[in-house]
């Protein structure tokens, strides 16, 4: 069973509505620079840029983190994840980095994520866009843009499409299988 | 994702599959050591003894930087300071080590087999950094990782290796892991070099240098390997250079792109000329470079999985 909770307009609004957030937050695009999350805060990242792109006229450093190799559990005998790359190229020092991620959960993968960006310089500040906050935090994690804020019950899991990844946007809860 | 294999013994054990999903992680790898800080918490908390009764600078050090970029702890022991110099054997020292609870044993000796007889007696897995004439795989790998970078794709390419057949594990291992990968594989060298059975293995013969490398994307230079010439398979060294040198001379007849790789240490002037080892189809430091990714790629894939050692 699948309950639709945004449609592609409301992503898009949602993108929007952040991009003008983080640039009032930062007085501007000057100092900022976006950090996509694999696989999907890639995608949502990039949005953001765009759309600062067109608010502001100003082209914004652009990384991508694969956490991979930063996560809590990867000892815990389960299938290891694919490794794909990850693409820092600009220097750190002086920037407000705005982390991008398409849920957020428990923390743990934002917590990597973080860790995984101080190996590469220390950033002025760094910040958190998530596209939907589902709640069930372990760890003391809060976002800075939020698209969306659901309250859900643990077992059940928030899936989000954005179409770079799966051809169509759309955010929905899987009811568990065995339900 | 894992690997259909718990230890690496040698390419024969690796299935297509494999060796695209070790290639494809290495390759993610290659970035951590550009980095100013070279270090991922991956493997935090491991253990991996490099166990080591040959020389060797290249593997051993590959195996430690791989080691240490991960985060695991990394102990090497060498063949002439262990207590195999006082007379304990290949088994007891393994099963005295394992009693300390690594998660990973790298091994290289001179006897062929010596990594698949140990898996007999010790629980945590097993990389095979070369065992006597027989396989060597981690170079293989490294070698497919670096002519893929340069090609794109494996599937089609032709590959001359060139020298001492009969001694290497490493053309053994790369005969193998090329097949796989849908590669044709020429072998060429005198005669006494090439060992008998080679042709059953679908792998194209010759002994004429010049005329074997006209065709090839990659001209793999093997060692001559002096420490193993005690049966006097070859009458001079300066012999064999005069035939199976590569010179920039007989490299003018290959294909303009065609490749140069060479799995080291080079005898500068034997088997390959100063100018062609320094030249512009050489990868000799690239294969090196990439050694590391690729050793990091198999602590990952093997680490972590239900193969941890388990106490």
């Amino acid at each position: 069973m699948k309950s639709t909770l945004l449609n592609s307009k409301d992503i898009s609004r949602a993108v929007n509505r952040i991009s003008h957030e983080i640039l009032e937050r930062n007085q501007g695009a000057e100092s900022i620079a976006l950090v996509g999350i694999r696989t999907r805060g890639v995608a949502f990242s990039l949005r953001l840029k765009e759309k600062i792109a067109e608010i502001e006229g100003v082209s914004v450093d652009h990384g991508v983190l694969d956490i991979t190799l930063y996560r809590d559990d990867l000892a815990a005998g389960i299938q290891k994840p694919e490794l794909k790359r990850t693409d820092i190229s600009f220097t750190l020092e002086g920037k407000h980095i705005v982390l991008c991620d398409d849920v957020l959960f428990t923390g743990r993968t934002i917590r990597a994520a973080i860790d995984a960006l101080m190996d590469f310089g220390r950033p002025a500040s760094v910040q958190l866009a998530v596209l939907i906050d589902r709640g069930h935090r372990e760890l003391p994690i809060r976002p800075d843009y939020v698209g969306k804020n659901i309250p859900t019950d643990r077992s059940k899991r928030v899936q989000v499409l954005l179409n770079e990844e799966d051809g169509e946007d759309k955010v929905f809860i899987q009811e568990p299988d065995n339900g | 994702m894992s690997l259909s294999t718990k230890n690496i013994l040698g390419a024969k054990d690796l299935n297509k599959q494999d060796i695209q999903q070790i290639l494809d992680t290495a390759e993610s790898f290659k970035e951590i050591s550009t980095r100013s800080i070279k270090k991922v918490p991956t493997l935090r908390g491991k253990t991996i003894i490099n166990l080591f009764f040959e020389p060797s600078t290249r593997t051993r050090t590959s195996f430690e930087i791989a080691g240490k970029r991960l985060s695991a702890d990394v102990i090497n022991i060498s063949g002439s300071t262990s207590s195999t110099a006082k007379g304990e054997n290949l088994i007891d020292t393994a099963r005295n080590l394992e009693a300390m609870n690594p998660d990973i044993l790298v091994v290289r000796h001179n006897c062929s087999g010596a990594s698949a007889l140990l898996t007999q007696f010790i629980k945590c897995p097993i990389i095979n950094a070369g065992d006597g004439a027989h396989e060597h795989p981690s170079q293989a790998l490294l070698d497919l990782l670096t002519i893929r970078s340069h090609k794109g794709d494996l599937q089609g390419l032709k590959v001359a290796i060139v020298g001492d057949i009969r001694h290497s594990r490493v053309a053994r291992s790369n005969i193998k892991a090329m097949q796989t990968m849908g590669m044709q594989v020429r072998v060429v060298g005198p005669p006494p070099l090439i060992p008998v059975e080679l042709e059953r293995l679908g792998v194209e013969v010759s002994s004429d240098l010049s005329k074997s490398i006209k065709d090839v994307d990659v001209i793999m230079v093997l060692r001559i390997q002096h420490e193993r010439q005690n049966q006097m398979f070859l009458s001079s060294l300066r012999e064999y250079s005069n035939y199976f040198c590569l010179t920039a001379e007989i490299l003018a007849q290959a294909r303009k792109d065609v490749l140069i790789v060479h799995p080291g240490p080079v005898n500068r002037g034997i088997e390959i000329s100063l100018d062609v080892m320094e030249g512009p189809h050489s990868l000799i430091l690239n294969q090196v470079t990439n050694g590391v990714a690729i050793r990091m790629a198999l602590f990952y894939l093997l680490l972590g999985e239900n193969n941890a050692n388990p106490n």
